[in-house]
């Protein structure tokens, strides 16, 4: 029995423990008094220290179990829960993920003991007065309840020597090694007896020998004991050694023996009547133990657990470049039919149709294995907020929606630290301190919010606070002060244009550079990274009002639906997705706004982009009426003029590679039906 | 001894395909040609950089295509039943076609043949060359690919 084989289930589970601890914290935090939340916080807390203790790891265990004494002097009642008590315990929590996180590269623990959280925990526990009380009631309940089990507890005296453990045990004498027999007693709570049992063995076989067990080592690796196993041992140290080895081992209620002075069975041939006396005493354990497991196991009922597979990303990335192809090879063979005279037939066409439904969902479905809820990246933000919250002394709640918005499994792993950029700059930055924000007639407590949303194509991810928004003249001074625009600039730019500043390497408005945020490392790398998904990001800001952050990320990496239209001579796909509506519009239609066309479509006024000039294509003589694409970006709208519409298609979106840049407004590639390679538009960079 | 002694002098030795720009000749190392293909449509790609002709779809994959002639500054690509794309795969990274006018043959170059050119710097087309080569008594200038599909202009 081998530990390492488990390792990457404990660090999932361990994982989960303490995202639900981190969650739970939060939530008694809130109300002390929540007595569900209190058993969770609890029964987490345990599985982690039996978990730990599995696995071999001494500090995390000794942690969890200090953690889970105080927890449980909550749940009884001796100890409430208070702001100094949360604090620890989220400290306690930090220094168990510095753990998981040392397990994971290197499968230790490290040497940390966290002794000053330790120390913590214990004022804590000594802290309370009703609580050294309990203790020791319960010490004496304990106490007599092991007088009164002493007797049935001796049953190392039941050994059956076989005539090779005699000779063994002889040996041991002529050698002057002492011979030890021991039993020893699992807690009744402990979920992996098995394991346990192992960890015995291996700790007594470090200092002596074991010559036999009761029931057989199989038998016990088979977990086929009750709560108790009996062990003979021979080894050089003394009694009291082996025995705190033994006890050293978690969730090992007791060890007891004693040294064999004389081999024994000798004169016990009636073992045989003593072994009919053993189960006997043995059935009433078991029943006293289940009746206590039971409701023991009713509370550790895990939540209901998703049936699934793990598969690595990397095989999803074959299967889903395989449907791409396949994709590819369908769109050849629709535009042959259409194309070629002979397949006109009924039949054909409609195995083609059928073909292409059965692509469109195998599609689907691909992606569908493919993306994962926000809320993998979001659940932590709770916790952070709060943290930045004592750390800025600022009062603030955040507020989250839409953590069920599905998103690639690719964007989700990239769209973590972007968001905490955001919502620590809105923390920071955003929201005013408490005596300001009642100054100026807000709620004391600021508000920081996170909503994502599917929109067409693309996710929106909104990072909102109703802070102080930004300081447009700041922003200008500052870029001023540092030469990255000139005077004359500065008087020509709009405000949006300076606020994308912001979004310029080095560029930060904090008067004092914190370790949360300041540095002028944050909005650059955070739009890097959104570009580098195929998304982007805006801002909306009024002053003292607050500011928002939109992010919109596509919902596929791979393969969308899309408008073919013509331009020139040249083919352009336009993802469906933003695309609004398709309108004729009548040259006289267009008006010009500061020398910019635009159409007044029912109210809305549009502007115009023409196409061919974007793309720098020779114009085709100017008709009399116009064919626009009106795209939508967000609640902004644009009318795309192209030349003709060749319909919808369904495309593989293929990278156009590192060599070729300067080219934003072109997404990627796409191979057509007849080989042909079209562009498509990125329309969110030209709104 | 022997078997060394003969390794030593093949990596003296390299193959490199001639080829036609204008009048001139230059040599590709044939470690890095993957593939040389008859001309097609190629897409061209607005705001790319100008050197670039555009994107081919070679089985499946997209890959760019840049014009040599324009990469060295000379007047535009006339494209004749001759024209040839070299599609170029450097280690680790990903492929990338030149246009040529003509692919006329390979030959075998030992280092001793090749000439290395000063480096002056004054002329455009000099960073993308190496050294120049004998072979018949003509003249071939091999291609620095690096610098070539480098981004080092503009």
């Amino acid at each position: 029995m081998d530990v390492s084989q488990y390792l990457e289930i404990f660090i999932d589970e361990t994982k989960e423990h303490l995202q639900s601890l981190n969650e739970q914290l939060l939530v008694i935090e809130k109300e002390p008094e929540n007595t569900d939340t209190i058993n969770e916080i609890f029964r987490a807390a345990h599985s982690l220290k039996g978990m730990a203790g599995t696995m071999g790891y001494k500090r995390m265990q000794k942690l969890t179990h200090q953690m889970e004494n105080v927890f449980s002097e909550i749940r009884n009642g001796a100890k409430k829960v208070d702001a100094n008590i949360v604090d620890v315990l989220f400290q306690c929590l930090d220094a168990l993920e510095e753990y998981l996180a040392c397990i994971q590269e290197t499968a230790d623990e490290g040497d940390n003991d966290n002794e000053p959280i330790l120390k913590q925990l214990e004022t804590i526990l000594n802290g309370s007065a009703p609580k050294a009380q309990a203790e020791v009631s319960k010490e004496t309940a304990k106490e007599s309840q092991k007088v009164e089990t002493e007797e049935a507890k001796e049953k190392y005296k039941d050994f059956v020597y076989a005539d090779f453990e005699r000779h063994a045990i002889t040996e041991a004498f002529d050698k002057g090694i002492n011979v030890y027999t021991i039993t020893v007693f699992v807690d009744e709570n402990c979920l992996l007896k098995a394991a346990r049992a192992f960890l015995v063995f291996k700790s007594v076989e470090g200092v002596g020998e074991i010559i036999k067990s009761n029931p057989s080592a199989q038998d016990i690796e088979d977990e086929k004991f009750e709560f108790d196993f009996s062990i003979c041992v021979v080894s050089k140290e003394s009694l009291e050694t082996v025995l705190t080895v033994i006890k050293n081992v978690s969730e090992i209620a007791d060890a007891i023996g004693e040294k064999l002075e004389s081999i024994p069975g000798d004169g016990k041939t009636e073992d045989s009547e003593n072994k009919e006396i053993l189960p006997a005493e043995d059935e009433k354990k078991p029943a006293a133990a289940a009746a206590k497991a039971a409701p023991a196991k009713s509370q550790t009922s895990k939540p209901i657990v998703n049936r699934s597979v793990r598969v690595d990303i990397e095989k999803l990335d074959v299967l889903m470049n395989l449907v791409s192809e396949l994709i590819i090879a369908k769109n050849g063979l629709v535009s042959q039919s259409s194309s070629e005279e002979i397949s006109q037939s009924q039949a054909f066409n409609e195995q083609i149709e059928y073909l292409e439904r059965v692509t469109t969902n195998l599609h689907e479905s691909v992606m569908k294995v493919r993306m994962m809820p926000i809320e993998t990246v979001t659940q932590k933000f709770p916790r952070m907020i709060r943290d930045l919250s004592k750390k800025l002394n600022k009062k603030m709640e955040l507020y989250m929606t839409g953590e069920d918005t599905e998103l690639d499994r690719t964007v989700i792993d990239e769209i973590g630290d972007p968001l905490m950029h955001l919502l620590r700059n809105s923390a920071d930055h955003g929201l005013e301190s408490g005596e300001i924000r009642v100054r100026r007639g807000k709620p004391e407590v600021g508000t920081v919010c996170l909503d994502a949303y599917q929109d067409g194509n693309n996710v929106v991810i909104e990072v909102r606070d109703d802070g102080n928004g930004i300081d447009v003249e700041a922003v200008k001074n500052k870029a001023l002060d540092k030469g990255s625009i000139t005077p004359e600039q500065a008087a020509a730019m709009s405000d949006k244009e300076i606020i994308d500043l912001l979004f310029k390497p080095s560029f930060s408005t904090a008067k004092v550079v914190s370790d949360i945020s300041g540095r002028g490392v944050g909005l650059d790398v955070v739009k890097t990274k959104i570009e580098a998904l195929g998304g982007d990001i805006e801002v909306k800001t009024e002053l003292g009002v607050g500011s928002t952050f939109i992010i919109r990320l596509p919902l596929t990496l791979a393969i969308i639906q899309a408008l073919m239209v013509e331009l020139g001579d040249e083919k352009y796909a336009i993802s469906l997705g933003s695309i609004q509506i398709i309108e004729d519009i009548p040259v006289s239609d267009i008006k010009y706004v500061q020398t910019k066309e635009v159409v007044n479509l029912r109210g809305n006024v549009i502007p115009i982009i023409r196409l061919d000039e974007v793309l720098d294509i020779e114009s085709s003589d100017e008709e009399e009426s116009l064919t626009v694409v009106i795209v939508k970006k967000g609640d902004r709208l644009a009318g795309l003029v192209v030349d003709k519409l060749i319909g919808q298609q369904e495309i593989v979106i293929k990278s156009l590679g590192k060599y070729i840049s300067n080219s934003k407004i072109i997404n990627g590639a796409t191979i057509l039906g007849d080989g042909e390679v079209a562009l498509i538009l990125d329309v969110n960079t030209l709104l | 001894m022997d078997n060394t002694l003969k390794l030593e002098s093949t990596i003296e030795e390299k193959q490199y395909i001639v080829v036609n720009i204008g009048v001139e000749q230059y040599g590709i190392d044939i470690g890095y040609v993957d593939n040389i293909v008859r001309m097609q449509k190629i897409t061209r790609v607005p705001k790319s950089q100008k050197y670039f002709h555009g994107v081919i779809n070679l089985r499946g994959e997209i890959i760019p295509v840049m014009s040599l002639r324009k990469r060295f500054g000379l007047e535009g690509d006339i494209f004749t039943d001759k024209t040839r794309i070299i599609i170029l795969k450097p280690e680790q990274q990903e492929p990338i076609g030149i246009i040529v006018d003509v692919v006329k043959e390979v030959v075998t170059l030992g280092s001793g043949e090749i000439d290395k050119v000063p480096s002056d710097g004054r002329d455009d087309i000099a960073k993308y060359i190496c050294g120049v080569g004998k072979n018949n008594g003509g003249l071939i200038s091999i291609l620095n690919i690096g610098n070539v599909i480098g981004d080092n202009q503009q």
